[in-house]
This record gives C-alpha cells, sequence and structure tokens, in this order.
C-alpha cells in the first residue's frame, strides 16, 4: 500500500513513544462486562505500548499515582486510559499527567463504560469493542502533540446593550464593584419597557418608583457611562479585547451641555398629537394638521380609516377678524411655519375681499392666537377629539421632549418629523431659548470607538405585529388596543392622566382581556410568552380599581407559576372578573342581538361550558405574544452568538449555562433571551454580572487548543474557508494571498478543517492525521506512521 | 555509466494516451542538451529498441526511466516490474503514472463492461459476431500472444516502489524542463517518494482570477454558461478544481477561462483529492433545506468523473469493490 | 450480496461532541442495550467530518459509517452540521455512482437528551448494514 508520498502525518515529537495503557474496572461498572485483564493482555501488544495495567478505580487517589509514578519509571510520554466517557474525567487524568510533568494533552481517553460496558450484555463481545476501542486510543496518542492552554488579559470595561431593567441591574452590580460599564442604549433614555408600566404584578408596585432610582443611580455612577439614542454598529475582537463602534443618532441636543432645565420642550409650539387640537376663527373650527404627510402620520391615517381628510379654511371669516396679518407673519416669521396665508381677492366684483387660508403645515400651535389683537383666533380641543391610544406618550408631547420626566440621561432629543425647523427650517425656539447653548440642528451622527473586555446583552423583547391579524381588529377598531398601548393609557403620566377612557372619550362599560394573542398558536408563536396571564390579571385589577364595568378575561389556561403569582390569581377571582375559559376566536363590531348594537362583540369557544360564546364589550384589550426584537438576528451575527428557532437569543446551556453564550466574553440577560418578567429579568441581570465580575477578576481567559491552524505554505488563498467560521475568526490576508485564523475567536468546531480543499488547515487535538490514526486504530489497522 | 561516461536515460509508455512522451518533446531544442547528456537506451517513441534488450541489462543499468501510463495490462505490469528493477531512479512520469489519471475512470465499470462496451455497445460499433480478442491464438507458425486486461486500473505505485511522481496530463515543459536541468546539474534531489516538478501550494496560488465569495445554488458548466473571465469559476457556480489541486502548471486552465479538471493531483496534505474537493463544494452550497440541497446537488452531472478525473484509481475508492 | 446470518458488520460512528457524544454517553448512564458493532470516533462537531475520512473508513475496513450531529438548529456551533447536511448527500451520490450502496453512509441528528434514540439508531442502522452484508475491497494489485 502506498504510505510512501510524504501525506503529513503530523509529526509527534522527537524519539520513540511510549505508551502507557491504564485499564479501570470502575467496580463491576465495567469488569462485570468487559474482560479487563484480556483487555489489558491485548493493549501490551500493540505498538508503541511500554506498559499496561489495569486497575479498581482510576480515577482515585491511587489510580492517579499509579499513572504518574509510571510516566516517571517508564518514561511514558503518551498516556491512555480506558474508563468513563471523557466527558466525565478527562480533566482528573490530564491534570494527574500535568502534575506528573506530561503535556495534559499527549493523554487520550478510551469510553468503555458509556459506550461499551453499559450498553452491551455479550461479554465477549463487550470485551472485544474495548479492544477496538483502546487500539483506536492508542493509534491515535502517538500523533497526539503538546499543546498549550492560551491565556488571554480581560479588559475590565464592560459593554452592556440595552438599557432596560435587566442591562440596568448588571450595570449596577458591575459598577458598584468598581468596574467601568458602558451602557447602550437605542432610545433616548434607560429604563425601557417596565419605563411604560404603571403597576408591577403581582404586588402592584407602582412601576416608575421602583424603577426611577435605579435609572437615577445608574445615570449618576461614576463607573457607569450611558450612551442612550445609540446603537452597536460592530463588534470585532475577542473574549477579553473586543473592539465596538457605537452609533450614536443624531439628537441634536449636547448631553454635554444640556442640563435638563425643560425650558426647550415648554416653549416648544410644535405639538406631537395635533389632532387633539384645532385652531378656529371666530367659533368656526378649520381643523388643521397634517396627517397626509408621510411617516407615522401617515400611518395613522390610513388606520384612523382617512374618515376625514383635513382641509384649509375657503371662506372669508367675518366678524372680530380685522385681517390684520399678525397671525400670518408670527406663523412665518416666528414659527417659521408658513401655515396661513392672508389672500386678497382684487379682481372680485365685491370690492376688495380678503381671506385667511391655513395650509397642511399648520401644527396647532397656537403662536398665531398669541398674536391675534382681537381674539378672532383661538385654540381648542378638537371637538371630535379622540383618545388615540396608539400616540399616547409619557412625557412631553413636543417636538422637542424626553420621553418621560423621568429620563435618564435627562436630555431631550428632537424629533425630526413633527419639528418645525426640519420641516421648513423656521422656528428655532428651542436654540433660542436654551441657556446653556446645548441645541444643535446640524449635528452629524457619530461614531464612538470602544475597548471592552466582556459584552452583555439584554435587549428586552417586542410585541408581535397585531395588524396582520385582523380577526382581533386592532387597527380596524379604534377600541381594541394592545397590552403595551393599555399601560400608557393607565399611566399616571399618560395623555389621558391614568385615565381609561374609549376613543370618543368616554369610560367603558365593559372590558375584555384576550389571552395568548400570537402565543401558543402554531400559526405565529407555539412558545408560551409567560408574563401575558399575569399582566392580563393585573390589567383587569386596573380597570376595575379605575372604572365601574365588567371584565372578562379570555383565557387558554392561566399560568401562574411565580411567587406570589397564584395568590393574585385567586384575589382576581374574588374582584367579580368574569373567566371564560376560552381562546378568543375573533372580535368583530356587527351585532347579531340588540345588545350587541355599537359593541365589540368577542366570539370564543368557552371551553368550561362546552359552547361557542359571543360578549358584548366596549373595549378589548390584546396580550400580544412577546418575540424576539427585530434586527436580532444581525445583532447575533455581529457578536457571534445564536438565535433559537423563535428568534431569541441562544444561551450556553439551557438548564447549566442560561446568561453565558456560544461566544467567550458574551453574555446574555433578561426577555431578550426568552419572554420573562420583572424578577426574573433583574436575577438574570445579576447572574449575567456575577459572571463577567468573575471573568474580569480571573483578569485572564484561557484559551482551549483545540482550535484551527492554518499552514500558510500549503494554502493557496481559495478563500472557501472564510463564510464556513461562524464567529469570523477567519479571514483573508489579500496581500499574501492566504487565509489567516484568529486562534482566540476560533472555538474549534474543525468545520473550516473539513472543508479546506488544500488540507492546509488542522484541528489541534483532531488533526487529519489523529483522525485518520484514530480509525485505523478502530477498524485495525494501525497507522505506518505510529508504528515506526 | 556507460563506456562513453554518460548516465543512462530510458522513456517508457504504458497504459496512457501518449501526451507525457509529447510534452517531452515540448521542452523543444532544450531536448538536444537532454540527449547529449544522457544516453538513451531504451525509449520505444524515440529509438528502437526491444524489451528482450531490457531484460538483458543488468539491475540498476538504467540511472533515470521516466514512466509514464497506468497499469492496465500484464504487459504494463511486467514492463513496471522490469524497469524497476533495471532503474536507479524510477520516476511515476504524468497523471496515468502518478493517480491513474482518465483511464482510472474505468475502474468505475470493471473489465467486462469495458470490453462490452468496446467492442460491443459503443455506438459506432459493428460486430455481428460478437468477436473479441484473445489472449493467445493459434498460428501454424505458433502462438501469437497479446496481453490481457487487470481487473482493476492502478498508478505505478501500486505494482512497484517510485522513487520520484511527476504530475500533470501531460506535465507542463517548463515543469519538464525543470526537472530534467536539476537532474543534469546534479542538483540534491529530495527525499525519495516525493513529488518533484510541481509547487505545494494550490492553482489558486497561481490563478490571478478575483475570487470574493464562494456560494453555490446552482452547477455552472462551461457551454452553458460563459464564465467571467476575471472572477473566481466557483464564485461563479462552476466546479473547477484548482482549490484542491497542486500548483505548478501556471493556472494554465483557468487562464484560458475554463476550470481546472485536477490533473496536478492532490496537494500534499491531501490523502483523496476528489473527497476533498467534494466536501469543499458541497460545504459552500448556499441552502440548509435538505430537499433543496438535493436539488442543487442533482445539478451536478457526473459528480464522480469531476472530483476524481485524474485520482479515482488513486483515492479510497479504489480499494473498495463495487 | 447476499447477507448471513452470523456476519457482525464493523461500523464506524463519528459523534459530534456536544450533542451525540452525550445523547450516546445518557444511554449508557440509562443503561439501555444496542448492538456493539459501532465503534464511535468523537469529534467536536459534525462538521469536522469530511468525506475522505468517512471513505478511508469504508476502505479501511467499515461495512457502514454512521454520521451523528446536533439537531438543526442546534449545533453548538450554530451551523457546522449544515455542511455535514451538504456534504453527506454529495458524498452519496459520488458512492452510488461508484456502485456502492449509499445506505452504507447515514447521517442523523442526535440530541444530548436523546439517550434512547442514540440507542434506536445504532440498532436500526446496525442491521441494516447487516442485511447489506460486508462491504467488499479490493485488497491487493500487484
Amino acid at each position: 500500500m502506498d504510505t510512501s508520498k510524504g501525506n503529513g502525518h503530523g509529526a509527534s515529537s522527537n524519539g520513540e513513544i511510549r505508551v502507557g495503557v491504564y485499564v479501570c474496572h470502575c467496580g463491576t461498572n465495567i469488569a462485570a462486562t468487559v474482560d479487563v485483564a484480556e483487555v489489558v493482555r491485548f493493549a501490551e501488544g500493540l505498538p508503541n505500548v511500554a506498559v499496561a495495567k489495569d486497575y479498581q478505580f482510576m480515577c482515585s487517589e491511587p489510580g492517579q499515582e499509579l499513572i504518574q509514578q509510571d510516566i516517571t519509571e517508564h518514561k511514558l510520554n503518551r498516556v491512555v486510559v480506558a474508563a468513563c466517557s471523557p466527558l466525565m474525567h478527562e480533566p482528573t487524568f490530564r491534570r494527574a499527567c500535568a502534575e506528573a510533568g506530561l503535556n495534559p494533552f499527549l493523554f487520550q481517553m478510551a469510553n468503555i463504560r458509556e459506550q461499551c460496558s453499559w450498553v452491551t450484555t455479550d461479554k465477549p463481545r463487550a470485551t472485544e469493542k474495548a479492544k477496538h476501542i483502546v487500539r483506536a486510543a492508542v493509534s491515535r496518542v502517538a500523533l497526539h502533540a503538546e499543546l498549550q492552554v492560551r491565556e488571554v488579559p480581560v479588559n475590565e470595561r464592560v459593554l452592556i446593550i440595552g438599557g432596560g431593567i435587566a442591562g440596568i441591574e448588571a450595570a449596577l452590580q458591575i459598577a458598584d464593584a468598581g468596574k467601568p460599564v458602558i451602557l447602550v442604549e437605542r432610545e433616548p433614555s434607560i429604563g425601557g419597557r417596565m419605563a411604560t408600566f404603571d403597576k408591577t404584578f403581582p404586588t402592584l408596585d407602582c412601576a416608575a418608583c421602583i424603577l426611577t432610582p435605579k435609572m437615577v443611580s445608574a445615570g449618576q455612577h461614576r463607573n457607569i457611562d450611558i450612551r442612550s439614542y445609540a446603537e452597536v454598529a460592530s463588534v470585532s475582537g475577542h473574549v477579553g479585547q473586543f473592539q465596538v463602534s457605537i452609533r450614536r443618532n443624531r439628537r441634536y441636543v449636547d448631553d454635554k451641555k444640556c442640563n435638563g432645565c425643560g425650558l426647550c420642550y415648554q416653549e416648544c409650539p410644535a405639538i406631537v398629537s395635533p389632532k387633539s387640537r384645532k385652531v378656529s376663527i371666530e367659533g368656526q373650527p378649520y381643523f388643521v394638521g397634517s396627517y397626509a404627510e408621510g411617516g407615522e402620520a401617515r400611518k395613522v391615517t390610513i388606520r384612523q380609516g382617512d374618515r376625514e381628510r383635513r382641509k384649509p379654511i375657503k371662506d372669508t371669516p367675518t366678524g372680530d377678524c380685522i385681517f390684520c396679518g399678525k397671525c400670518a407673519t408670527a406663523c412665518s416669521e416666528v414659527v417659521g411655519a408658513h401655515a396661513i396665508v392672508l389672500r386678497r381677492d382684487e379682481s372680485a366684483e365685491a370690492g376688495k375681499q380678503r381671506s385667511l387660508e391655513f395650509n397642511g403645515n399648520c401644527i396647532g400651535c397656537g403662536a398665531c392666537v398669541r398674536e391675534c389683537p382681537t381674539g378672532a383666533l383661538t385654540v381648542t380641543d378638537a371637538q371630535d377629539r379622540q383618545v388615540l391610544h396608539h400616540e399616547m406618550m409619557l412625557g412631553p408631547n413636543k417636538a422637542i421632549r424626553v420621553p418621560t420626566l423621568q429620563a435618564v440621561p435627562n436630555v431631550p432629543f428632537i424629533d425630526e418629523e413633527t419639528c418645525i425647523h426640519f420641516r421648513n427650517g423656521g422656528c428655532g425656539h428651542c436654540a433660542e431659548v436654551c441657556p446653556q447653548e446645548a441645541i444643535s440642528y446640524d449635528m452629524e451622527e457619530a461614531i464612538e470607538e470602544v475597548e471592552v473586555g466582556s459584552i452583555l446583552v439584554a435587549t428586552g423583547f417586542d410585541t408581535i405585529d397585531l395588524a396582520p391579524m385582523v380577526q382581533y381588529g386592532w387597527g380596524r377598531y379604534d377600541n381594541v388596543i394592545s397590552g403595551l398601548e393599555f399601560e400608557i393609557l393607565c399611566h399616571a403620566s399618560g395623555s389621558t392622566g391614568g385615565k381609561i377612557l374609549k376613543a370618543d372619550g368616554t369610560p367603558p362599560k365593559s372590558v375584555a382581556i384576550l389571552h395568548c394573542i400570537g402565543s401558543r398558536d402554531e400559526h405565529y408563536h407555539e412558545h408560551c410568552s409567560r408574563v401575558c396571564c399575569m399582566y392580563s390579571l393585573k390589567f383587569a385589577h386596573l380597570v376595575r380599581e379605575k372604572v365601574e364595568c365588567d371584565v372578562y378575561e379570555f383565557y387558554i389556561d392561566i399560568r401562574a407559576g411565580g411567587k406570589g403569582y397564584e395568590e393574585f390569581y385567586k384575589r382576581l377571582m374574588r374582584e367579580d372578573v368574569t373567566f371564560i375559559r376560552g381562546k378568543a376566536a375573533e372580535v368583530t363590531n356587527w351585532p347579531m342581538s340588540p345588545e350587541e348594537e355599537g359593541k365589540l362583540v368577542v366570539k370564543a369557544e368557552d371551553t368550561l361550558l362546552g359552547q361557542i360564546r359571543r360578549v358584548p364589550v366596549d373595549m378589548v384589550i390584546l396580550s400580544p405574544a412577546l418575540q424576539a426584537r427585530e434586527g436580532a438576528q444581525t445583532l447575533a451575527q455581529t457578536l457571534g452568538i445564536g438565535c433559537g428557532g423563535e428568534g431569541f437569543f441562544l444561551e450556553r446551556h439551557p438548564k447549566l449555562a442560561p446568561v453565558q453564550t456560544a461566544a467567550d466574553g458574551v453574555y446574555v440577560a433578561g426577555a431578550c433571551q426568552s419572554p420573562k418578567d420583572i424578577p426574573d429579568s433583574v436575577a438574570q441581570g445579576a447572574a449575567a454580572a456575577a459572571n463577567i465580575l468573575s471573568l474580569i477578576d480571573k483578569g485572564t481567559f484561557s484559551i482551549e487548543p483545540v482550535v484551527a491552524v492554518i499552514d500558510e505554505t500549503l494554502c493557496g488563498g481559495c478563500r472557501t474557508c472564510i463564510n464556513m467560521c461562524p464567529y469570523s475568526a477567519l479571514s483573508a490576508d489579500e496581500e499574501r494571498n492566504v487565509a489567516v485564523c484568529e486562534s482566540a475567536l476560533c472555538k474549534g468546531c474543525g468545520t473550516c478543517v473539513a472543508t479546506c480543499p488544500a488540507g492546509a488547515i488542522q484541528q489541534q487535538g483532531y488533526t487529519d492525521a489523529q483522525i485518520r490514526a484514530e480509525l485505523e486504530g478502530a477498524l485495525g489497522r494501525l497507522a505506518a506512521s505510529s508504528a515506526e | 555509466m556507460g563506456e562513453n561516461g554518460k548516465p543512462k536515460f530510458a522513456m517508457y509508455w504504458a497504459a496512457g494516451c501518449g501526451g507525457c512522451e509529447i510534452g517531452v518533446l515540448d521542452i523543444q531544442e532544450a531536448l538536444l542538451d537532454v540527449a547529449d547528456f544522457f544516453e538513451i537506451v531504451f525509449w520505444p517513441v524515440a529509438i528502437d529498441a526491444k524489451y528482450k534488450d531490457v531484460e538483458a541489462f543488468e539491475d540498476g543499468y538504467i540511472d533515470l526511466c521516466l514512466f509514464n501510463g497506468s497499469i492496465r495490462s500484464d504487459e504494463n505490469r511486467h514492463m513496471a516490474q522490469l524497469l524497476r528493477a533495471k532503474s536507479k531512479i524510477l520516476v511515476a512520469f504524468g497523471s496515468c503514472a502518478h493517480e491513474g489519471c482518465i483511464p482510472g475512470l474505468g475502474n468505475q465499470y470493471g473489465t467486462e463492461a469495458l470490453m462490452d462496451y468496446a467492442y460491443s455497445l459503443s455506438p459506432s460499433t459493428e460486430n455481428p459476431q460478437g468477436l473479441r480478442p484473445q489472449a493467445v491464438y493459434e498460428m501454424p507458425e505458433g502462438d501469437l500472444e497479446i496481453p490481457t486486461l487487470l481487473d482493476v486500473l492502478t498508478p505505478l505505485d501500486a505494482v512497484v516502489n517510485v522513487d520520484y511522481y511527476v504530475p500533470g496530463c501531460p506535465p507542463q515543459p517548463p515543469q519538464i524542463l525543470a526537472v530534467m536541468t536539476a537532474i543534469m546539474q546534479g542538483a540534491e534531489l529530495p527525499p525519495p517518494g516525493s513529488v518533484i516538478g510541481a509547487g505545494v501550494k494550490t492553482v489558486c496560488d497561481e490563478c490571478p482570477r478575483e475570487r470574493k465569495e464562494k456560494k453555490i445554488r446552482e452547477f455552472k458548466r462551461p457551454g452553458t454558461a460563459q464564465p467571467n473571465p476575471n472572477e473566481c469559476l466557483l464564485d461563479q457556480g462552476f466546479i473547477c478544481l484548482g482549490p484542491a489541486t497542486r500548483s505548478g502548471c501556471d493556472a494554465l486552465c483557468v487562464k484560458a477561462n475554463a476550470p481546472c479538471r485536477g490533473c496536478y493531483g492532490a496537494p500534499p496534505n491531501v490523502e483523496d483529492q476528489g473527497a476533498r474537493m467534494m466536501s469543499a463544494i458541497a460545504s459552500v452550497i448556499d441552502s440548509s433545506d435538505p430537499e433543496e440541497i438535493e436539488r442543487i446537488i442533482a445539478s451536478l452531472d457526473d459528480p464522480l468523473g469531476t472530483f476524481y478525473r485524474f485520482s479515482l484509481a488513486k483515492s479510497s475508492l479504489r480499494r473498495l469493490a463495487r | 450480496m447476499s447477507a448471513s446470518a452470523d456476519f457482525e458488520p464493523t461500523i464506524i460512528g463519528f459523534l459530534c461532541r456536544w450533542c451525540s457524544y452525550t445523547g450516546a454517553d445518557l444511554a449508557g448512564t440509562s443503561r439501555v442495550k444496542y448492538p456493539p458493532n459501532m465503534i464511535p470516533l468523537k469529534v467536536m462537531c459534525s462538521g469536522r467530518v469530511d468525506p475522505s475520512l468517512v471513505l478511508k473508513a469504508l476502505a479501511d475496513g467499515a461495512d457502514g459509517v454512521l454520521i451523528l450531529g446536533c439537531h438543526p438548529g442546534d449545533c453548538h456551533y450554530h451551523e457546522g452540521n449544515h455542511k455535514t447536511m451538504r456534504r453527506v448527500p454529495m458524498l452519496k451520490s459520488v458512492l452510488q455512482q461508484y456502485g456502492i450502496d449509499p445506505a452504507r453512509v447515514r447521517l442523523e441528528w442526535v440530541s444530548a437528551s436523546e439517550g434512547d434514540r442514540f440507542a434506536e439508531v445504532v440498532h436500526d442502522f446496525t442491521e441494516e448494514i447487516r442485511a447489506l452484508g460486508p462491504q467488499k475491497r479490493v485488497e491487493s494489485v500487484a
């Protein structure tokens, strides 16, 4: 047979190879099914074997000492232990070898317990299999090379992506330990979802009361740098030494100058929700505001069914208006909106007629009213004022604003869509009134480069898009609202001041809460979103507390597994909430009986009664499924971590490593890993902080040497391997036309090794030569090079 | 050395197309130096010599023997063994002797099937009597013998020890010249068993095309699609064996806008060229849906012949009986 | 090729360290019995298995080769098993063309928690190879 053609069986070490083989009885665990003495005799006859022995328990102290003595006495330079699974005791024997001065990677374990004695009944055949397994190990170990565990230093600085409760908790824990944290938050303020909640289940604590102090501590902590209104653009490097680019969005307010006085949003004339205001001249209403223009406003128009397109006035006002034009001047020169045009019709027969015309630029700011000398102009709430749940905000409803008055950092941002200056170059009020001169309209997007040693991902969740789920009527019926919309409706800082109102501004007399919208549903998400049962119960309680009305809960099961959760459920049952066991099938406004007239009808199969029920209500609250954030996959790729089937970030182990990920130095916490409530998110944030602090405290990270190594003298630069690596460890060196491997990023899967058509990549510990030798041993052909 | 003090040179053509012989002629006027430096003692293409002359040589009489062609018949095997005994340095010259080459593809059918095809089934054959060549034919003057085919075709090193391998179908003239020049100048040769007259990297190393990303959704063939001459052929979906083929040809085919077919054989660390290329190509199929993967693989005609065009007789597969 | 009742196939199993090898260990700790015909080889990922190793196993004496990896989507290295998912059918198409029954190579997904399934797969494959009979080889050509 041809073995002559220099096909590079990797050289082991110089000189003679002397293998010691140790066969373990493991009490009777192995010895009862495998003839241990026979295996020892067999091993003695194998090439390179200097000594073969058996022992009752190889993993015991005396067992290990036996190996260590032989390493010295028999000058062993390779060791094979045939015993249990390497997943069990490989570290034990590697350590024993190392203590005796033998490189721990010159060791090989032969698994003759889990994968031989325990799974076979026939003793001769089990013995035969054990011999094959031992021969494979002996054949392979001859080609083992000395390997070194690599240590990389760990930068103390920590990057936390996501400033929700999980991220804040982790940031505080790490910062309190004296380590610097960079907390990146996409929104203008940290606080996350929790900051939009009114009360928390099951204790009904005010969310802001328990969250705000943590936000403030994070904001004031000298070890925490908050980058709000910012996103992670790219990540390179590896555990201990990541290089991160942070993209800072255009806020138009310099966070270093701003002192959070709030003058800017007090003075801002542009109101976010113009639909609730109107400018009228002498009692004649003229609806203003421009819904026809792009973006969010456009969506709103569509949602509202485009009921009334706002039209500028055409008729000539009479009465007090003297057509002085001050309003138009103010609108043009002060606000810069050019929304009022004073027209003179010189040719008209009735003599000179003048008229005021409002165009789509009007956002109902009221500057004209302030200038009007006669009081002909007024700003009032629109007569058809709607409670637009989806449009509600917790902070000031101005173009320059903070998300909530408790925002951290307390630095406003300008919403370009609403701002008069960005609409037509006018206004500029905020910049004029700002005492700090912090406002700059020509601020550019900035990229900041930082270096960190570890990364925590705590980006939270999205709720499922309700618009495509037409059967529930969200987007078609004004009084069908989502759970998050209800939270704001209920919030004391919300637009209704916490009053629960229907779209027409009146309180509902009956409310239905629909569980599992998109959860536990094979058409949407199979998973249970875990928190919906409890917050739905909370909603029922809040509705009952604030409005006198009937509340119906449509549920599949009530999942109340948590401290105090079942008790809360019991309490709600006592609060006269009607529980209907059945998933709601649809919500319509088609009455089939007089009592359904003008109502929303929830249709469901009541599985306890065994019949279809139609329940007419005034308002429907949907409890939508929690799902992975949009863009989670992209972020996962940036970080070299995985996403599970439902799109949530994949932890390293679902039970034993819940906050670690497949990428060393990258951790996950909170609802980005799977749906979680506040206590669990906080617990994970703290757990991740402990993991990170342990990494920082050790100061270095050990990298297993089972990594890919590229022989550049053989690499032809074909680039087939580059895409194979899920960790971006491989890259092409353009100049030298070879692939290079960053071993700190390599996790040692060996996929590139099996792909490399040139045989130029080898995996340490699993080289082609080693696996071939193992195969030959397993099949009874011993590698020629090991027999030399 | 002979009486004239010149080293003795032999060249033999076993089962092959003769392209290797042409390859040697293609070193052009340098051939005169070779002829001058050596005494040619056996080279059926160039000089008149009989097998019995070779049989009469002492063992080790020939200093350098270039053996091209694979071992297809008992005659090939006999000459391989004879020339091995008579030669100090035996070189497996060209792809056939090195790894079986195109004739090796016959191993996927078996000798009987090959004979059936050649003498009965091929479209251009008219043989109503079903005549077949006979190994021995009795004539009044005596028996006539012709060689018989072996069960499988093998490269040279399956029947005798080989000192060096010169790969290529055929070996490229500049490489042949370099090898001959090194020998004539008395340069130190690498250890026996080495490949000479080739590089250690892959064809990609010599390929001037721009390489970006390999993602295959469909296999293309030259003739059915026109490759862009500046971009990596694999990037474009054409199967090019360059990544799994030893360098040395100066990327001859790819520079002519044709994919590399792999004639220079496996690079140094690769045991099975076809399997390696198969692994690389399959890995970059741009799908993770089993059915779609099957579909994409089905768009590849003749996978065995594509991956093992030159190396089937040296692959792991050659050790398997069908 | 006739199957013989006393033919004991030799099978090589490439087991990925994270799912299948752990699943095989679980079969052991659960004392599930299965035929001892398969010699297991541990690799870090099924993505490490390239066709040349499989062919070598067959050439060196295996009658069948089993490649076991994590279920798609569960790969410890994200998508290593996807590469194997692509290589194995390619290898099978070549085996088929050469005249070797592609059933001699099988790719299966076995998770760390599927000890029973591991045993079942090994049992099933052993019986299939037993039915196919020994893989014949060309022993000598000289």
